[in-house]
């Protein structure tokens, strides 16, 4: 394997951006499990695919387009998506939820509109869907890692106003933390995300990445911080493991390393449930 | 003299089809132990979330520290327990000893990192509230009695000069409520905390406090407790829409103004 790593530029793309977003996913999937805000994450992730389906629509048609990066108007479209899902929010303050629903559907409707007048991109469109290891170049690893840097200086930075912020918001807000501009902040950041790790994870899967290791990590830690270690540590398993299968049995990446952190989340809830019997059974 | 901690001038408050409070005006100075008193749905947690910046008055204004409420930096001087210690994430995977270094978080300033002396920090704060030895719990393990604790340590870490709590007792149960008021009494006197407080436990609470304020869209009664008792039947029956019994007080616990 390593072997293969090391004298094939496509699979070094493919591991190196693994690696990557095996620790951006979690590390905010944490924030995004304890506020609560994974369906967001969903949806956000459609609106991604609106992009990107736009992207490879135009870059067919528009002969100037034709070498543009599907991931930067994928990228474009997430962002826009988080901000107007926060407009939607102030709408309809008493239905919040709505507008999870709403900007999902627009982002499907979007790229459905997109993928059916183009024509025959339908391997690309299925990497951007489920992941890939074999079309991930080095621009895209670029990308990931810049996005990988936001991300991190952008939870070092607010780390403690984060922290309050999504232990309880009302206490953040009484306390005179600026709680909106970081919540603002913190979509964006979700937005890069979701559209940086859908290269490897693919669309439908990304949330996925975001919120399985993290809720297998709530079942073993004892605090705040374990919680974030033991996240990109199961994350970073999943997508290694998950990857290398792929590469080996030629199956779509999303797939692979979504199996294997469901795999690690039973294992950890039947650890939890034989030590806890084992205790009560030492006990009783 | 100095300027009172919290001023409320002629304050208003309607949300979209409610109005909650009626030109309300009532100052807090240092050192008092004030309680807020009145029925449900009467304005006291709004009537807090004003004097928080929590939300901004229809009309009136604020002055905290002697500074109107829309310059005031410095909100670390305030500590606050909210109402409903549960409109947290019970579920939330921290330490009590993280939930409490939180408090610490706008003492600090943005683009800062806690202090090198948060633990100990965080430890003196769970020793005033007697919760020291659950420092490295899990928050969401705690009873609700004991998570209240955490919350009050939380807002003491930053050494706020006033201290204000929303139905603090609401879910402690009845054997624990008079060690719970004591050491809010114990704060008061020995830390020179000024407390603002909305709670139903008249009963127990009436020995520790100083001052009392009957809330109820408009104040209908504020002052020091002693003088409670002058207030009139018909003021009464105004204030709670039926009578209510007399509040006990102790003679000349407080020396009137
Ligand atoms: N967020 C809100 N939206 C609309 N009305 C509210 C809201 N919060 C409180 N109210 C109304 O304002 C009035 C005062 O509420 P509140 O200050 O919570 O009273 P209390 O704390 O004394 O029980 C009540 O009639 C209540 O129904
Ligand atoms: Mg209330």
């Amino acid at each position: 394997m390593l072997d293969a790593i090391l004298s094939y530029e496509f699979l070094q793309n493919a591991f190196a951006s693994g690696l990557i977003i095996g620790v951006i996913a979690p590390l905010l999937g944490v924030f995004i499990v304890v506020r609560r805000l994974s369906l967001i994450a969903d949806a956000l992730s459609h609106v991604t695919l609106a992009g990107i389906a736009g992207s490879l629509y135009l870059s067919q048609s528009v002969g100037a387009l034709a070498l543009l990066n599907p991931l930067y108007l994928g990228i474009a479209s997430s962002v826009m998506g988080s901000m107007l899902i926060e407009r939607l929010r102030s709408v309809y303050k008493h239905y919040e939820e709505l507008a999870i629903p709403i900007i999902l559907s627009a982002g499907i409707g979007f790229g459905a509109i997109f993928i059916s007048l183009a024509e025959g991109f339908s391997s690309d469109l299925f990497g951007y869907l489920f992941g890939t290891v074999s079309a991930v170049s080095r621009q895209d690893l670029y990308i990931v890692a810049g996005i990988a840097v936001i991300v991190l200086a952008f939870i070092r930075i607010f780390f403690k106003e984060l922290f309050v912020l999504s232990f309880d918001d009302e206490y953040a807000r009484a306390s005179g933390l600026p709680a909106k501009w970081i919540h603002f902040l913190f979509m964006i950041v979700t937005a890069l995300v979701i559209s940086g790790s859908m290269r490897i994870v693919g669309i439908l899967l990304v949330s996925s990445l975001m919120t399985i290791p993290v809720a297998t990590a709530m079942r073993v830690a004892k605090s705040f911080k374990q919680t974030i270690w033991l996240s990109i540590l199961f994350g970073e398993i999943s997508v290694l493991t998950g990857l290398v299968a792929a590469f080996y049995f030629d199956l779509a990446p999303g797939g692979t390393i979504v199996v294997t952190s469901i795999a690690i989340l039973l294992v950890i809830l039947a650890y939890r449930k034989i030590s806890l019997s084992k205790k009560r059974g030492a006990a009783a | 003299m100095a300027a009172p901690l919290i001023n409320i001038k002629e304050v208003s408050y309607e949300y979209e089809q409610t109005k909650a409070l009626d030109r309300i005006s009532m100052k807090v100075e240092e050192g008092d132990f004030l309680a807020i008193l009145g029925p449900n749905g009467s304005g006291k947690s709004t009537l807090l979330k004003i004097m928080l910046g929590l939300i901004r008055p229809s009309e009136g204004s604020v002055e905290l520290f002697g500074i109107d409420s829309k310059q005031f930096k410095h909100r670390e001087w305030i500590g606050y327990v909210s109402q409903k210690s549960n409109s947290f994430n019970s579920a939330f995977p921290a330490t009590v000893q993280e939930v409490v270094a939180g408090g610490l978080a706008k003492k600090a300033g943005l683009f800062h990192k806690l202090p090198k002396n948060t633990a100990q920090q965080v430890e003196e704060s769970l020793d005033a509230v007697g919760m020291k030895a659950f420092k490295n719990r899990s928050i969401s393990e705690l009873s609700g009695g004991q998570q209240q604790r955490v919350f009050i340590a939380r807002a003491l870490v930053a050494k706020p000069k006033v201290l204000i709590l929303d139905e603090p007792t609401v879910g402690i149960d009845v054997q624990n409520v008079q060690a719970f008021y004591d050491m809010l009494a114990a704060l008061n006197r020995e830390r020179n905390i000024t407390l603002v407080l909305v709670t139903h436990d008249v009963d127990t609470v009436t020995d520790r406090i100083s001052h009392v304020a009957c809330l109820n869209q408009t104040i209908h009664f504020h002052g020091f407790k002693d003088q409670l008792h002058m207030m009139s039947d018909e003021k009464r029956e105004a204030w709670y829409g039926h009578s209510v019994r007399k509040i006990h007080h102790t003679e000349g616990s407080h020396t009137h103004a």
